[in-house]
């Protein structure tokens, strides 16, 4: 049964993975710029990265397990800009980047603190 | 060609984000995703925007992309060894299949 259900997800996994390099599944979303069929589908590849984080967000047994994936949810979001910003040529995407990134550290900083049982300003 | 290589560089870094997330759901603790996909998600993002200033080039965007990897590649561990540091204070449990816990001996030793 376990082994069936690991071929399974395998299976769906290279599917979805193939599907998305070979035809992505919408138009490109910046049709006029450089780059539009690549930008394409690395985005549908972060968006699926992130699907499997909130599913463990969704599922994880313990607190620490969503801090965590929350944390790694920040992370991806820095490498969508950058991604965003090599399509549309501006730059300010990298600015929310790194402002993103910044902010993510504190809070995850702050719910590890929480995490410990202790008080904020201990 | 210059842009050619960015986004190799940028091919490489999505390939190491899929793997960490998929890190993330199937490894069976919270000490083993943590140290899956935080290297993992930390090199492919990097990465990801290393391949961002190669394909900008020297100009302002290029420098703040220089600068976010810094900060991702300095907050990002630490982060995650403040997590695992305070969920083995907090109580959680390691795996079963866990053959070494040096923290849980060290504390022993101190006490």
């Amino acid at each position: 049964m376990r082994a069936l259900r690991w071929t399974l997800g395998a299976i769906v996994l290279i599917a979805v993975i193939v599907l998305i390099i070979h035809r992505p599944p919408a138009m490109p979303f910046f049709p006029d710029m450089p780059f539009a069929g690549f930008v394409t589908r690395a985005l549908y590849i972060l968006v699926l990265a992130a699907l499997l984080v909130l599913f463990r967000i969704r599922k994880g047994p313990t607190a620490a397990d969503r801090v965590m994936a929350i944390d790694i949810l920040g992370v991806l979001i820095v490498g969508i800009c950058a991604v965003v910003s090599i399509a549309t040529q501006r730059s300010w995407y990298i600015d929310i980047a790194i402002a993103w990134a910044l902010q993510s550290f504190i809070g995850a900083l702050a719910f590890a603190k929480y995490l410990e049982g202790r008080s904020f300003d201990d | 060609m210059i842009d050619t290589v960015g986004l190799v560089f940028v091919g490489f870094g999505l390939f190491f984000d899929l793997a960490g997330c998929l890190g993330l759901v199937r490894l069976p603790d919270v000490y083993n995703r943590l140290q899956a996909s935080t290297k993992c998600v930390t090199l492919g993002t990097c990465s990801i925007l290393f391949g961002t200033f190669l394909i900008t080039g020297i100009n302002g965007a290029g420098i703040k992309a220089l600068l976010c990897i810094v900060f991702v590649a300095l907050t990002s561990p630490v982060a995650a060894h403040a997590i695992a540091r305070a969920s083995h204070r907090g109580g959680v449990k390691l795996w079963k299949g866990t053959v070494v816990d040096r923290y849980a001996e060290d504390q022993e030793g101190e006490a």
